[in-house]
Order: structure tokens, then sequence, then C-alpha cells
């Protein structure tokens, strides 16, 4: 049975930033005509072609200059990082790895591609949500971490 | 122009990472965390997100150009294979670990968080390792001609 932590949960504020999200991702396809899967994107600049660079430097500095701009009108975001150094490590290889082979990550596939109505898209969220709650459970409740 | 218009792209995108709170690996440990008391923000943030995004690309999909007149690049794949679910679980693992997907890594870094720059160097380690594997595979598949006369 699962019992839900009525004081975690921000039901409104969570429901507007993800409006957000998809205005930035339906703005980023309406003007730029393409997708906004962040590890798409980081990810061509480690294959660069010419004319393929400046917008995906542009984009990903959006997204490392989003706090910087934050911090000038509202306070510091909450931000908790359980996750000790190795594990740390470990993670960011396997995020690597796996979102190039599966050809996205939540952005890409989530949301882009749920909103596209695409199966290919819907498969690979399934997959990275059920390998998400299985990892967390053997983590937090088998290893005793 | 595109290159404002992405930038601002990603600014407005990583807003709605740090309203929503999804910036915050604690968070999304706690949407995973089916066992213990459960965080349903994700859920939310993805419903909002999917919301707006439909009529979006439901906008697209008829166009062959944007708005600023650039060639609409929408995904043609549609084979869902090993690759694409065994890509999806390794994430899955490194996310479920962590509590870090991409933009919210890069979102971190920008908060000036030392662990959020030890995972997002880890993950271009992992995607330069793709790359490789890709390119030497790539490589193997298609041998190099034995001379010029290959090309006769």
């Amino acid at each position: 049975m699962i019992s839900i932590d009525w004081q975690a949960f921000t039901p409104w504020s969570s429901l507007a930033g993800g409006v957000l999200i998809g205005l930035a991702a339906g703005m980023f396809v309406l003007l730029n005509g393409r997708i906004a899967g962040i590890s798409g994107v980081l990810g061509g600049l480690l294959r660069p072609s010419s004319g393929d660079v400046a917008w995906r430097l542009a984009f990903v500095g959006g997204l490392v200059a989003a706090p910087l701009a934050w911090l000038a009108l509202g306070p510091r975001p909450a931000l908790q990082i359980d996750a000790g150094w190795p594990a740390l490590v470990v993670a960011g290889l396997l995020v690597g790895l796996g979102t190039r082979y599966g050809a996205g990550c939540t952005s890409g596939h989530g949301v882009c591609g749920l909103s596209r109505f695409s199966p290919r898209s819907l498969a690979a969220t399934v997959a990275f949500m059920a390998a998400g709650f299985a990892t967390v459970f053997v983590v937090r409740h088998l290893a005793g971490a | 122009m595109p290159v404002v218009t992405s930038f601002l792209s990603g600014l407005l995108f990583g807003f709605g990472l740090i309203v929503s709170g999804m910036a915050n690996p604690a968070k999304i440990i706690g949407f995973l965390d089916l066992s213990g008391r459960w965080d349903p923000s994700l859920a939310l943030v993805m419903a909002g997100a999917v919301a707006v995004g439909v009529c979006a690309f439901f906008v697209a999909g008829r166009r062959t150009r944007s708005l600023l007149g650039a060639q609409m690049q929408l995904p043609a794949a549609r084979r869902i294979d090993a690759r694409l679910v065994g890509g999806g679980l390794v994430f899955g693992v490194g996310w479920g670990i962590a509590g870090f997907c991409p933009g919210p890594g890069l979102v971190a870094l920008g908060m000036g968080e030392a662990k959020a720059a030890a995972f997002v160097a880890a993950m271009l380690v992992g995607m330069w390792g793709f790359e490789w594997i890709e390119k030497r595979r790539r490589q193997a598949a298609i041998p190099a001609p034995q001379s010029l006369e290959d090309y006769a």
C-alpha cells in the first residue's frame, strides 16, 4: 500500500513548473524546429559539426544560467543531494551512456515524446521509470543506505 | 536568432525545473521511492508539461518549417528495440542512484554545487564513451578499403 507524503507533495508548484517546462519545449520546437531533449542537445556537442554547435551551447547555457537568474529574484531553491561522491560518479556514467543509447532522457522521451504520442518514447519512459523505481527500492530498502 | 531563442528556451526550461522542485534530487528520489512515503510531485510536473506539449507538438507536426524558418526536425525513428529499452534501463538505474537526470544536473551545476559538477562531468564521460564505442563499432563493421581499386 502506497502512503503519500503530504508534507513533501507540492502539487501546485510542480504543476506550474511542469507548464513552464512544456512552454519551453513548445517554444523550442515552434521557433527552432527541434526537440528539447537535453541529453541529445548535450550529447551532440561531443560529435560537433559546423553550424550545429552554437545553438546547443546556448540551450545548455540557458539551463545553467537559470538558477543564477533565479537567485537574483527569488530565494535559493532547495537542493539536497544524498548520494555520495562515488555514487554520483557511477550515476553520471550510467546516465550519460544510457541516455545516448536510449536516444533520450526525461525531457526528450518523457516530455516531448509523450506529447507527440510516440510509442517509442513511451517504451523508453516506461523502461527508465521502472529502472528508477527498482533502483531506489534496492538502494534505500535492501542495501539499507 | 536561433541561438537567442535556444538560450531562452533553455532558460525557461531551467526555471520550470526550479519551480517544479525537480532540480532537487531529494524530490526525485521521493517520487521514485514507492515503498516509503511517496511524493507524487513528479507526476504533476509531467502532466503539466505534456498538457502544454501536446498543443505545441500538434502545431509543430503540421509544419515543415519552424516560425523562424528552420527545418522542422522531429524524430523519424519508430523502432522499439533492445538498444532503446536497454539504454532506458541503464539511464533509469543512474537516475535512481543520484536523483539526477541531465537537465536537473545542469541546473544544479549552475547553483554552484560541487556534487552536481561531479555528476555532470561523469555524465559527459558516459556520453563520450557512447561516441567512442559507436565509432569503433562503425569502423569494425565497415572495413577500410584494401586499395584504391575498391573505389573503381
